[in-house]
Protein backbone atom coordinates (compact mmCIF):
# COMPACT_ATOMS: atom_id res chain seq x y z
CA UNK A 1 0.00 0.00 0.00
CA UNK A 2 1.48 3.91 -0.95
CA UNK A 3 2.06 5.89 2.51
CA UNK A 4 2.80 9.36 1.64
CA UNK A 5 6.59 8.41 2.60
CA UNK A 6 6.68 6.30 -0.56
CA UNK A 7 4.86 8.48 -2.31
CA UNK A 8 7.15 11.06 -2.41
CA UNK A 9 10.34 8.78 -2.99
CA UNK A 10 8.41 7.46 -6.07
CA UNK A 11 8.00 11.07 -7.12
CA UNK A 12 11.61 11.82 -6.68
CA UNK A 13 12.81 8.40 -7.87
CA UNK A 14 10.95 8.47 -11.32
CA UNK A 15 9.05 5.52 -10.67
CA UNK A 16 5.26 4.76 -10.57
CA UNK A 17 6.01 2.85 -6.83
CA UNK A 18 8.20 1.60 -4.30
CA UNK A 19 8.57 -0.79 -1.83
CA UNK A 20 10.29 -1.10 1.45
CA UNK A 21 13.53 -2.06 1.02
CA UNK A 22 13.88 -0.85 -2.54
CA UNK A 23 17.08 1.36 -3.09
CA UNK A 24 16.04 3.92 -5.61
CA UNK A 25 17.99 7.26 -6.76
CA UNK A 26 16.03 10.34 -6.21
CA UNK A 27 16.67 13.80 -7.48
CA UNK A 28 16.93 16.40 -5.01
CA UNK A 29 14.52 19.74 -5.76
CA UNK A 30 16.28 21.21 -2.63
CA UNK A 31 19.78 21.36 -0.93
CA UNK A 32 19.98 23.69 2.38
CA UNK A 33 23.41 23.79 4.00
CA UNK A 34 25.02 25.60 7.07
CA UNK A 35 27.89 27.94 7.60
CA UNK A 36 29.16 24.29 9.73
CA UNK A 37 28.26 21.62 7.88
CA UNK A 38 28.40 23.91 4.49
CA UNK A 39 30.75 26.08 2.58
CA UNK A 40 33.99 25.16 4.48
CA UNK A 41 33.38 21.66 4.32
CA UNK A 42 32.04 20.89 0.79
CA UNK A 43 34.20 23.28 -1.38
CA UNK A 44 36.98 21.18 -0.67
CA UNK A 45 35.11 18.41 -2.50
CA UNK A 46 33.64 20.11 -5.13
CA UNK A 47 37.12 21.36 -5.86
CA UNK A 48 38.86 18.12 -6.18
CA UNK A 49 36.16 17.17 -8.31
CA UNK A 50 36.29 20.09 -10.29
CA UNK A 51 32.16 20.87 -10.30
CA UNK A 52 30.21 23.49 -9.18
CA UNK A 53 26.88 23.41 -7.70
CA UNK A 54 24.59 21.72 -10.22
CA UNK A 55 21.46 24.11 -9.86
CA UNK A 56 22.36 27.42 -8.06
CA UNK A 57 18.73 27.82 -7.43
CA UNK A 58 17.98 24.97 -5.76
CA UNK A 59 20.23 25.71 -3.03
CA UNK A 60 19.87 27.35 0.03
CA UNK A 61 22.42 28.87 3.10
CA UNK A 62 22.18 29.82 6.18
CA UNK A 63 24.74 31.05 8.41
CA UNK A 64 23.46 29.92 12.02
CA UNK A 65 25.47 27.79 13.54
CA UNK A 66 28.93 30.30 14.04
CA UNK A 67 26.35 33.07 15.03
CA UNK A 68 27.98 35.80 16.53
CA UNK A 69 31.26 34.73 14.97
CA UNK A 70 32.99 36.45 18.22
CA UNK A 71 36.21 34.74 17.42
CA UNK A 72 39.01 34.87 14.61
CA UNK A 73 38.19 31.20 13.89
CA UNK A 74 34.17 31.49 13.64
CA UNK A 75 34.55 35.00 11.53
CA UNK A 76 36.86 33.50 9.25
CA UNK A 77 34.14 30.78 8.75
CA UNK A 78 31.48 33.25 8.42
CA UNK A 79 33.77 35.12 5.19
CA UNK A 80 34.41 31.71 4.07
CA UNK A 81 30.61 30.92 3.45
CA UNK A 82 30.16 34.55 2.18
CA UNK A 83 32.83 34.24 -0.76
CA UNK A 84 31.75 30.64 -1.33
CA UNK A 85 27.95 31.87 -1.78
CA UNK A 86 28.90 34.86 -3.99
CA UNK A 87 31.89 32.36 -6.26
CA UNK A 88 29.11 29.96 -7.16
CA UNK A 89 26.25 32.74 -7.51
CA UNK A 90 23.51 31.40 -5.11
CA UNK A 91 21.28 33.90 -4.61
CA UNK A 92 19.55 32.58 -1.79
CA UNK A 93 21.82 33.07 1.18
CA UNK A 94 20.59 34.09 4.99
CA UNK A 95 23.26 35.86 6.83
CA UNK A 96 22.40 35.89 10.77
CA UNK A 97 18.75 35.63 9.33
CA UNK A 98 18.12 33.06 12.06
CA UNK A 99 18.46 29.17 12.43
CA UNK A 100 18.02 27.34 9.27
CA UNK A 101 15.32 25.14 10.07
CA UNK A 102 12.87 27.77 10.50
CA UNK A 103 14.20 30.70 7.91
CA UNK A 104 14.22 27.58 5.24
CA UNK A 105 10.04 27.63 5.40
CA UNK A 106 9.53 31.46 6.63
CA UNK A 107 11.26 32.56 2.92
CA UNK A 108 8.79 30.36 1.25
CA UNK A 109 11.28 27.72 0.17
CA UNK A 110 9.28 24.57 0.92
CA UNK A 111 6.27 23.28 -0.24
CA UNK A 112 4.40 19.88 -0.21
CA UNK A 113 5.11 17.06 -2.74
CA UNK A 114 9.11 18.32 -2.71
CA UNK A 115 12.35 16.01 -2.10
CA UNK A 116 15.08 17.85 0.01
CA UNK A 117 18.18 17.58 1.91
CA UNK A 118 19.30 19.51 4.84
CA UNK A 119 23.33 19.48 6.12
CA UNK A 120 21.82 19.15 9.69
CA UNK A 121 20.13 16.45 11.90
CA UNK A 122 17.39 18.03 12.27
CA UNK A 123 16.21 18.90 8.57
CA UNK A 124 13.44 16.49 9.03
CA UNK A 125 11.31 19.64 9.84
CA UNK A 126 10.85 20.19 6.55
CA UNK A 127 8.44 17.40 6.34
CA UNK A 128 5.80 19.35 8.85
CA UNK A 129 5.04 20.38 4.80
CA UNK A 130 4.59 17.16 3.50
CA UNK A 131 8.07 17.18 1.80
CA UNK A 132 10.18 14.36 2.13
CA UNK A 133 13.37 15.75 3.93
CA UNK A 134 16.27 14.41 5.71
CA UNK A 135 19.50 15.35 7.33
CA UNK A 136 22.84 14.33 5.53
CA UNK A 137 26.31 14.82 6.29
CA UNK A 138 28.75 17.14 4.49
CA UNK A 139 30.54 14.86 2.68
CA UNK A 140 27.06 13.54 1.28
CA UNK A 141 25.60 16.89 0.38
CA UNK A 142 28.69 17.35 -1.73
CA UNK A 143 27.78 14.47 -3.48
CA UNK A 144 24.28 16.05 -3.68
CA UNK A 145 25.42 19.33 -5.06
CA UNK A 146 27.85 18.06 -7.62
CA UNK A 147 25.00 15.33 -9.29
CA UNK A 148 21.35 17.00 -7.72
CA UNK A 149 21.16 13.23 -6.62
CA UNK A 150 20.95 10.79 -3.60
CA UNK A 151 20.84 7.01 -2.94
CA UNK A 152 17.90 5.90 -0.77
CA UNK A 153 16.82 2.48 0.87
CA UNK A 154 12.79 3.10 0.50
CA UNK A 155 11.87 3.08 4.46
CA UNK A 156 9.63 1.46 6.51
CA UNK A 157 7.11 3.76 7.69
CA UNK A 158 5.92 3.85 11.90
CA UNK A 159 2.87 5.54 12.05
CA UNK A 160 2.33 8.17 15.02
CA UNK A 161 -1.26 8.56 15.56
CA UNK A 162 -2.22 11.30 18.20
CA UNK A 163 -6.30 11.99 18.74
CA UNK A 164 -8.33 14.40 20.82
CA UNK A 165 -7.33 17.87 21.74
CA UNK A 166 -4.26 19.06 23.76
CA UNK A 167 -5.36 20.65 27.59
CA UNK A 168 -4.07 24.00 28.29
CA UNK A 169 -0.28 24.37 28.40
CA UNK A 170 0.50 21.62 26.54
CA UNK A 171 2.10 21.74 23.57
CA UNK A 172 4.28 19.78 20.60
CA UNK A 173 7.31 19.37 22.51
CA UNK A 174 5.46 17.80 25.42
CA UNK A 175 4.20 15.68 22.76
CA UNK A 176 7.50 14.74 21.25
CA UNK A 177 9.13 13.99 25.06
CA UNK A 178 6.21 11.70 25.47
CA UNK A 179 6.88 10.00 22.55
CA UNK A 180 10.66 9.80 22.88
CA UNK A 181 9.79 8.51 26.46
CA UNK A 182 7.73 5.60 25.03
CA UNK A 183 9.85 4.72 22.08
CA UNK A 184 13.32 6.14 22.93
CA UNK A 185 16.10 7.80 20.74
CA UNK A 186 16.60 4.72 18.56
CA UNK A 187 13.07 3.64 18.23
CA UNK A 188 12.59 5.06 15.21
CA UNK A 189 14.87 3.10 13.16
CA UNK A 190 15.80 5.32 10.56
CA UNK A 191 12.29 4.67 9.33
CA UNK A 192 9.89 7.40 7.95
CA UNK A 193 7.24 8.49 11.00
CA UNK A 194 3.90 9.88 9.69
CA UNK A 195 2.18 11.87 12.22
CA UNK A 196 -1.93 11.66 11.76
CA UNK A 197 -4.94 12.57 14.08
CA UNK A 198 -6.85 15.41 15.53
CA UNK A 199 -4.24 16.92 17.66
CA UNK A 200 -1.86 17.32 14.86
CA UNK A 201 -4.87 18.95 12.40
CA UNK A 202 -5.11 21.33 15.44
CA UNK A 203 -1.66 22.46 15.21
CA UNK A 204 -0.06 25.78 13.80
CA UNK A 205 2.75 25.45 11.02
CA UNK A 206 5.30 25.70 13.75
CA UNK A 207 4.01 23.62 16.39
CA UNK A 208 4.22 20.88 13.77
CA UNK A 209 7.74 21.62 12.39
CA UNK A 210 8.56 21.01 16.38
CA UNK A 211 6.71 17.41 15.75
CA UNK A 212 8.69 16.87 12.52
CA UNK A 213 12.08 18.46 13.81
CA UNK A 214 11.99 15.85 16.79
CA UNK A 215 11.43 12.60 14.13
CA UNK A 216 15.45 13.09 14.70
CA UNK A 217 15.50 12.25 18.42
CA UNK A 218 13.77 9.01 17.29
CA UNK A 219 15.86 8.02 15.43
CA UNK A 220 13.98 7.93 12.51
CA UNK A 221 14.96 9.49 8.97
CA UNK A 222 11.83 11.91 7.98
CA UNK A 223 8.80 13.03 10.05
CA UNK A 224 5.63 13.74 7.72
CA UNK A 225 2.64 15.39 8.09
CA UNK A 226 -0.04 15.94 5.34
CA UNK A 227 -0.38 19.07 3.73
CA UNK A 228 -3.91 20.70 4.88
CA UNK A 229 -5.14 24.19 4.56
CA UNK A 230 -3.12 25.22 7.46
CA UNK A 231 -0.26 24.15 5.18
CA UNK A 232 -1.69 25.87 2.12
CA UNK A 233 -1.93 28.93 3.97
CA UNK A 234 1.55 29.25 5.78
CA UNK A 235 3.57 28.47 2.35
CA UNK A 236 1.55 31.16 0.16
CA UNK A 237 1.92 33.83 3.16
CA UNK A 238 5.29 32.67 3.03
CA UNK A 239 5.95 33.65 -0.64
CA UNK A 240 6.40 29.71 -1.49
CA UNK A 241 4.69 28.22 -4.30
CA UNK A 242 1.64 25.41 -3.64
CA UNK A 243 1.97 22.79 -6.41
CA UNK A 244 -1.52 21.71 -8.19
CA UNK A 245 -1.70 18.44 -6.65
CA UNK A 246 -0.97 19.32 -3.01
CA UNK A 247 -4.16 17.64 -1.65
CA UNK A 248 -2.95 14.53 -3.07
CA UNK A 249 -0.35 14.09 -0.41
CA UNK A 250 -2.31 12.32 2.04
CA UNK A 251 -1.71 10.00 4.76
CA UNK A 252 -4.73 7.90 5.24
CA UNK A 253 -4.61 5.44 9.23
CA UNK A 254 -6.10 3.13 6.81
CA UNK A 255 -2.97 2.68 5.28
CA UNK A 256 -1.74 0.51 8.88
CA UNK A 257 1.34 0.96 8.64
CA UNK A 258 3.35 -2.19 10.39
CA UNK A 259 4.11 -0.21 13.68
CA UNK A 260 1.19 2.22 14.58
CA UNK A 261 1.49 3.80 18.07
CA UNK A 262 -1.42 5.50 19.29
CA UNK A 263 -1.63 8.69 21.38
CA UNK A 264 -4.39 10.58 23.58
CA UNK A 265 -3.90 13.97 23.45
CA UNK A 266 -6.25 14.66 26.22
CA UNK A 267 -4.73 12.64 28.52
CA UNK A 268 -1.01 14.12 28.07
CA UNK A 269 0.44 16.14 30.64
CA UNK A 270 3.61 18.56 30.07
CA UNK A 271 6.48 16.62 29.77
CA UNK A 272 10.43 16.64 31.44
CA UNK A 273 13.57 14.73 30.03
CA UNK A 274 15.71 14.45 32.99
CA UNK A 275 19.63 14.50 31.66
CA UNK A 276 21.41 13.33 29.46
CA UNK A 277 18.45 11.99 26.90
CA UNK A 278 15.44 13.13 25.30
CA UNK A 279 14.13 9.73 26.13
CA UNK A 280 14.17 10.30 29.95
CA UNK A 281 11.11 11.94 29.55
CA UNK A 282 8.39 12.19 32.57
CA UNK A 283 5.20 13.95 33.67
CA UNK A 284 6.59 17.83 35.00
CA UNK A 285 4.94 17.14 38.39
CA UNK A 286 7.20 14.40 39.18
CA UNK A 287 10.22 16.75 38.92
CA UNK A 288 8.48 19.03 41.40
CA UNK A 289 11.68 19.60 43.64
CA UNK A 290 14.37 19.80 41.39
CA UNK A 291 16.49 23.29 41.49
CA UNK A 292 18.33 24.79 38.52
CA UNK A 293 19.78 27.95 37.36
CA UNK A 294 19.73 28.26 33.98
CA UNK A 295 16.14 28.76 32.06
CA UNK A 296 17.09 29.08 28.26
CA UNK A 297 14.43 29.72 25.63
CA UNK A 298 16.06 29.04 22.15
CA UNK A 299 16.66 26.44 19.67
CA UNK A 300 14.50 25.60 16.24
CA UNK A 301 12.73 23.43 18.40
CA UNK A 302 11.81 25.60 21.20
CA UNK A 303 12.32 29.38 20.46
CA UNK A 304 9.96 30.32 17.36
CA UNK A 305 7.56 32.69 18.09
CA UNK A 306 4.77 30.83 18.86
CA UNK A 307 7.45 29.28 21.44
CA UNK A 308 8.16 33.09 22.50
CA UNK A 309 4.40 33.75 22.88
CA UNK A 310 4.18 30.56 24.84
CA UNK A 311 6.54 31.86 27.79
CA UNK A 312 5.07 35.16 27.75
CA UNK A 313 1.33 33.80 28.17
CA UNK A 314 2.81 32.56 31.54
CA UNK A 315 5.54 35.29 32.06
CA UNK A 316 3.22 38.88 31.90
CA UNK A 317 3.16 40.31 35.04
CA UNK A 318 5.56 38.01 36.59
CA UNK A 319 9.00 38.29 37.39
CA UNK A 320 11.97 35.24 36.83
CA UNK A 321 12.62 33.56 40.49
CA UNK A 322 15.86 34.84 42.09
CA UNK A 323 19.18 32.40 41.34
CA UNK A 324 17.77 32.37 37.87
CA UNK A 325 18.98 33.11 34.28
CA UNK A 326 16.53 33.84 31.30
CA UNK A 327 18.07 33.72 28.52
CA UNK A 328 16.08 33.65 25.37
CA UNK A 329 17.38 33.42 21.91
CA UNK A 330 14.51 34.04 19.21
CA UNK A 331 14.97 31.37 16.33
CA UNK A 332 15.21 33.98 13.57
CA UNK A 333 15.30 37.69 12.98
CA UNK A 334 11.30 37.46 11.44
CA UNK A 335 9.92 35.61 14.41
CA UNK A 336 11.40 38.52 16.57
CA UNK A 337 10.35 41.06 14.76
CA UNK A 338 6.93 39.64 15.05
CA UNK A 339 7.07 39.48 18.94
CA UNK A 340 8.52 42.79 19.17
CA UNK A 341 5.70 44.58 17.40
CA UNK A 342 2.96 42.40 19.54
CA UNK A 343 4.71 43.23 22.80
CA UNK A 344 6.22 39.84 23.74
CA UNK A 345 9.02 40.92 23.25
CA UNK A 346 8.77 43.42 25.98
CA UNK A 347 6.89 40.69 28.71
CA UNK A 348 9.84 38.55 28.39
CA UNK A 349 12.25 41.55 28.79
CA UNK A 350 10.22 43.13 31.65
CA UNK A 351 10.14 39.06 33.20
CA UNK A 352 14.11 39.50 33.55
CA UNK A 353 15.16 37.44 30.44
CA UNK A 354 18.15 38.47 28.51
CA UNK A 355 18.36 37.81 24.94
CA UNK A 356 20.96 35.98 22.79
CA UNK A 357 21.27 36.34 18.73
CA UNK A 358 19.08 34.78 16.47
CA UNK A 359 21.13 31.83 15.84
CA UNK A 360 21.42 27.98 17.45
CA UNK A 361 23.37 29.55 20.35
CA UNK A 362 23.82 27.37 23.36
CA UNK A 363 21.97 24.53 21.52
CA UNK A 364 24.45 23.58 19.53
CA UNK A 365 27.09 24.31 21.84
CA UNK A 366 29.41 26.02 19.44
CA UNK A 367 29.96 29.56 20.81
CA UNK A 368 31.07 31.24 23.74
CA UNK A 369 28.02 31.14 25.61
CA UNK A 370 28.15 27.90 27.30
CA UNK A 371 26.96 26.37 30.31
CA UNK A 372 29.51 25.63 32.77
CA UNK A 373 30.21 22.86 35.38
CA UNK A 374 28.09 22.92 37.62
CA UNK A 375 25.35 24.69 35.84
CA UNK A 376 21.56 23.13 36.01
CA UNK A 377 19.06 23.71 32.47
CA UNK A 378 16.13 23.88 32.08
CA UNK A 379 15.61 24.09 28.73
CA UNK A 380 13.27 24.25 25.38
CA UNK A 381 15.40 22.62 22.96
CA UNK A 382 15.35 18.86 21.57
CA UNK A 383 18.79 17.66 22.76
CA UNK A 384 20.20 17.39 26.58
CA UNK A 385 23.34 14.83 24.88
CA UNK A 386 26.33 15.32 28.27
CA UNK A 387 28.24 18.21 27.52
CA UNK A 388 26.43 18.83 24.34
CA UNK A 389 25.30 22.55 25.36
CA UNK A 390 28.50 23.01 27.87
CA UNK A 391 31.24 21.48 30.22
CA UNK A 392 30.77 17.71 30.98
CA UNK A 393 29.52 18.43 34.42
CA UNK A 394 26.60 20.45 33.49
CA UNK A 395 23.11 18.79 32.91
CA UNK A 396 20.46 19.86 30.87
CA UNK A 397 16.53 19.07 31.39
CA UNK A 398 14.26 19.49 28.42
CA UNK A 399 10.63 20.90 28.48
CA UNK A 400 8.13 23.44 26.85
CA UNK A 401 8.72 26.90 26.63
CA UNK A 402 5.55 27.41 28.96
CA UNK A 403 7.11 24.44 31.56
CA UNK A 404 10.39 26.47 31.22
CA UNK A 405 9.16 30.11 31.62
CA UNK A 406 6.84 28.64 35.08
CA UNK A 407 9.59 26.88 36.42
CA UNK A 408 11.67 29.94 35.87
CA UNK A 409 9.12 32.24 37.97
CA UNK A 410 8.53 29.28 40.64
CA UNK A 411 12.05 28.50 40.88
CA UNK A 412 11.86 25.24 40.81
CA UNK A 413 10.68 22.53 38.40
CA UNK A 414 7.04 22.77 37.35
CA UNK A 415 3.82 21.90 35.95
CA UNK A 416 3.19 24.94 34.28
CA UNK A 417 -0.53 24.14 35.06
CA UNK A 418 -0.01 24.22 38.41
CA UNK A 419 1.79 27.75 38.21
CA UNK A 420 -1.07 29.14 35.92
CA UNK A 421 -4.15 27.41 37.84
CA UNK A 422 -4.74 26.12 34.49
CA UNK B 1 48.28 -5.43 18.46
CA UNK B 2 45.05 -3.90 17.89
CA UNK B 3 42.45 -4.00 20.78
CA UNK B 4 38.72 -3.56 21.17
CA UNK B 5 37.26 -0.23 22.82
CA UNK B 6 33.59 -1.84 24.04
CA UNK B 7 31.44 1.25 25.21
CA UNK B 8 28.24 0.16 26.57
CA UNK B 9 26.88 3.48 27.10
CA UNK B 10 24.50 4.93 23.90
CA UNK B 11 27.93 7.06 21.97
CA UNK B 12 26.49 9.74 20.68
CA UNK B 13 28.00 12.70 17.95
CA UNK B 14 28.28 15.45 20.59
CA UNK B 15 30.73 12.83 22.72
CA UNK B 16 32.72 11.91 19.27
CA UNK B 17 32.89 15.35 18.10
CA UNK B 18 32.33 17.86 21.05
CA UNK B 19 30.84 21.24 19.68
CA UNK B 20 33.36 23.05 21.59
CA UNK B 21 35.76 21.38 19.21
CA UNK B 22 34.06 21.64 16.21
CA UNK B 23 35.60 24.99 14.82
CA UNK B 24 39.03 23.54 15.29
CA UNK B 25 41.38 21.50 12.59
CA UNK B 26 40.39 17.74 12.69
CA UNK B 27 43.19 17.08 14.58
CA UNK B 28 42.54 18.67 17.64
CA UNK B 29 39.16 18.08 17.58
CA UNK B 30 40.31 14.09 17.18
CA UNK B 31 42.28 15.09 20.59
CA UNK B 32 38.98 15.78 22.31
CA UNK B 33 36.96 12.18 20.54
CA UNK B 34 34.97 10.89 23.47
CA UNK B 35 36.54 12.68 26.44
CA UNK B 36 33.41 13.52 28.51
CA UNK B 37 33.12 9.61 28.30
CA UNK B 38 36.61 7.87 28.43
CA UNK B 39 39.03 10.60 28.90
CA UNK B 40 42.42 8.64 27.90
CA UNK B 41 40.33 7.27 24.52
CA UNK B 42 41.95 9.91 22.13
CA UNK B 43 45.67 9.71 23.54
CA UNK B 44 45.58 5.81 23.93
CA UNK B 45 43.84 4.50 20.60
CA UNK B 46 46.10 2.43 18.42
CA UNK B 47 45.70 2.19 14.50
CA UNK B 48 43.79 -0.99 13.79
CA UNK B 49 42.09 -0.53 16.86
CA UNK B 50 38.32 -1.34 17.00
CA UNK B 51 35.18 0.02 18.45
CA UNK B 52 32.07 -1.90 19.97
CA UNK B 53 29.52 0.44 20.36
CA UNK B 54 25.62 -0.04 22.08
CA UNK B 55 22.87 0.05 20.10
CA UNK B 56 22.19 3.17 17.67
CA UNK B 57 25.92 3.93 18.08
CA UNK B 58 26.27 7.56 16.31
CA UNK B 59 22.82 9.19 17.46
CA UNK B 60 22.42 12.79 17.24
CA UNK B 61 23.75 15.86 14.87
CA UNK B 62 24.94 15.36 11.23
CA UNK B 63 28.65 16.53 11.98
CA UNK B 64 30.26 13.91 9.82
CA UNK B 65 33.53 14.68 11.89
CA UNK B 66 32.09 12.05 14.38
CA UNK B 67 33.07 9.70 11.93
CA UNK B 68 35.87 11.57 10.41
CA UNK B 69 37.92 11.58 13.98
CA UNK B 70 37.73 8.07 14.21
CA UNK B 71 38.89 7.69 11.26
CA UNK B 72 41.84 9.92 11.80
CA UNK B 73 42.59 8.14 15.08
CA UNK B 74 43.60 5.20 13.03
CA UNK B 75 40.18 2.84 14.26
CA UNK B 76 39.80 0.17 11.52
CA UNK B 77 36.05 -0.33 11.87
CA UNK B 78 33.29 0.52 14.14
CA UNK B 79 30.69 -2.54 15.10
CA UNK B 80 27.86 -2.07 16.97
CA UNK B 81 24.11 -3.90 17.11
CA UNK B 82 23.18 -0.92 14.97
CA UNK B 83 24.00 2.56 13.80
CA UNK B 84 22.01 5.66 14.05
CA UNK B 85 21.57 6.59 10.33
CA UNK B 86 23.22 9.27 9.45
CA UNK B 87 26.29 8.42 11.16
CA UNK B 88 26.39 5.14 9.00
CA UNK B 89 25.90 7.11 5.72
CA UNK B 90 28.31 9.43 7.41
CA UNK B 91 30.68 6.61 8.02
CA UNK B 92 30.75 4.95 4.73
CA UNK B 93 30.87 8.23 2.83
CA UNK B 94 34.07 8.88 4.69
CA UNK B 95 35.62 5.32 4.17
CA UNK B 96 35.19 4.28 7.35
CA UNK B 97 33.90 0.45 8.19
CA UNK B 98 30.62 0.43 9.73
CA UNK B 99 29.27 -3.25 10.69
CA UNK B 100 26.52 -4.49 12.42
CA UNK B 101 26.53 -7.82 14.35
CA UNK B 102 23.88 -10.22 16.10
CA UNK B 103 22.76 -9.74 19.40
CA UNK B 104 24.42 -13.54 20.12
CA UNK B 105 27.90 -12.00 19.26
CA UNK B 106 27.15 -8.36 20.22
CA UNK B 107 27.05 -10.59 24.26
CA UNK B 108 30.15 -13.06 23.33
CA UNK B 109 32.13 -12.80 26.23
CA UNK B 110 35.37 -12.22 24.42
CA UNK B 111 34.36 -9.24 23.12
CA UNK B 112 35.30 -7.12 26.27
CA UNK B 113 36.72 -3.98 26.19
CA UNK B 114 40.93 -3.80 25.61
CA UNK B 115 40.44 -7.49 24.16
CA UNK B 116 43.29 -7.92 21.45
CA UNK B 117 41.57 -8.93 17.97
CA UNK B 118 42.20 -8.23 14.25
CA UNK B 119 39.52 -6.93 11.42
CA UNK B 120 39.03 -8.42 8.12
CA UNK B 121 37.10 -6.47 6.08
CA UNK B 122 37.28 -8.68 3.05
CA UNK B 123 35.89 -11.58 5.16
CA UNK B 124 33.71 -9.15 7.64
CA UNK B 125 34.95 -10.89 10.47
CA UNK B 126 36.28 -10.05 14.01
CA UNK B 127 39.12 -12.63 15.27
CA UNK B 128 39.43 -13.03 18.56
CA UNK B 129 43.36 -13.09 19.52
CA UNK B 130 43.39 -15.26 22.78
CA UNK B 131 40.19 -17.89 21.70
CA UNK B 132 41.18 -17.42 17.31
CA UNK B 133 37.94 -17.52 17.01
CA UNK B 134 36.82 -15.37 14.43
CA UNK B 135 33.26 -13.90 15.00
CA UNK B 136 31.24 -13.05 11.54
CA UNK B 137 29.46 -9.72 10.80
CA UNK B 138 26.89 -8.46 8.71
CA UNK B 139 28.01 -8.32 5.07
CA UNK B 140 27.41 -4.83 3.27
CA UNK B 141 25.42 -4.44 0.09
CA UNK B 142 28.15 -4.39 -2.40
CA UNK B 143 27.67 -0.45 -3.90
CA UNK B 144 28.41 0.47 0.06
CA UNK B 145 30.97 -1.83 0.28
CA UNK B 146 32.38 -0.53 -2.98
CA UNK B 147 32.30 2.75 -1.71
CA UNK B 148 34.12 2.11 1.29
CA UNK B 149 37.29 0.16 -1.11
CA UNK B 150 37.70 3.28 -3.12
CA UNK B 151 38.22 5.42 0.55
CA UNK B 152 34.61 7.11 0.56
CA UNK B 153 32.15 9.38 -1.35
CA UNK B 154 34.71 11.77 -2.77
CA UNK B 155 37.39 9.01 -4.73
CA UNK B 156 34.02 7.08 -5.64
CA UNK B 157 32.90 10.43 -7.84
CA UNK B 158 36.44 11.22 -8.65
CA UNK B 159 36.25 7.65 -10.52
CA UNK B 160 32.97 7.95 -11.96
CA UNK B 161 33.61 11.25 -13.45
CA UNK B 162 36.55 10.95 -14.30
CA UNK B 163 35.38 7.60 -16.51
CA UNK B 164 32.26 10.00 -17.92
CA UNK B 165 29.78 8.08 -15.81
CA UNK B 166 27.52 11.12 -14.64
CA UNK B 167 24.47 9.54 -13.48
CA UNK B 168 24.14 6.94 -10.83
CA UNK B 169 22.68 3.90 -12.43
CA UNK B 170 20.11 1.82 -10.43
CA UNK B 171 22.03 -1.31 -11.62
CA UNK B 172 24.87 -0.78 -10.50
CA UNK B 173 23.61 -0.12 -6.59
CA UNK B 174 23.45 -4.02 -6.91
CA UNK B 175 20.67 -3.91 -4.86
Amino acid sequence: METLARKLIAGAAGHAAVATGDVVVCDVDLAMIHDSGGPRRVKPMLERLGRNVWDKDRVVVVSDHYVPADTDETRAIQELTRQWVQDENIANFYDQQGICHVVLPERGHLAPGMFCVGGDSHSPTGGAFGAYMFGIGATEMAGVLTTGSIWLRVPETILIEWDNQLGSYVTAKDMMLAVCGRIGMGGGRYQAIQYAGAAIRDLSMQDRMTLSNMAAELGAQAGLIAPDEVTAAYVTDAGGTLPDDWRDYRIEIADDPADHLLFDAAALSPQIAAPHSPANAADAGEFGDTGFNVAYIGACTGAKYVDLAAAASVLKGRRIASGVTLMVAPASRQDQDRAARDGVMKILEDAGAQFLPNSCGICAGYGEDRLAGDDICLSSTARNFKGRMGAPGSRVYLASPYTVAASAVAGRMRDPRDVMGG
Amino acid sequence: MPRLWRFDETIDTDVLAPGKYMKSPLAELATHCLEAVRPDFAASVGSGDVILGAPNFGVGSSREQAAEVLKHLGISAVVAPSFAGIFYRNAINLGLPVFTLSDDFYHHPGLSDGAGLTFDFDMATLTLTALGEALPLEPLPVFLRDMILDGGLIPHLEKRFQAGMEETSMEEKGA
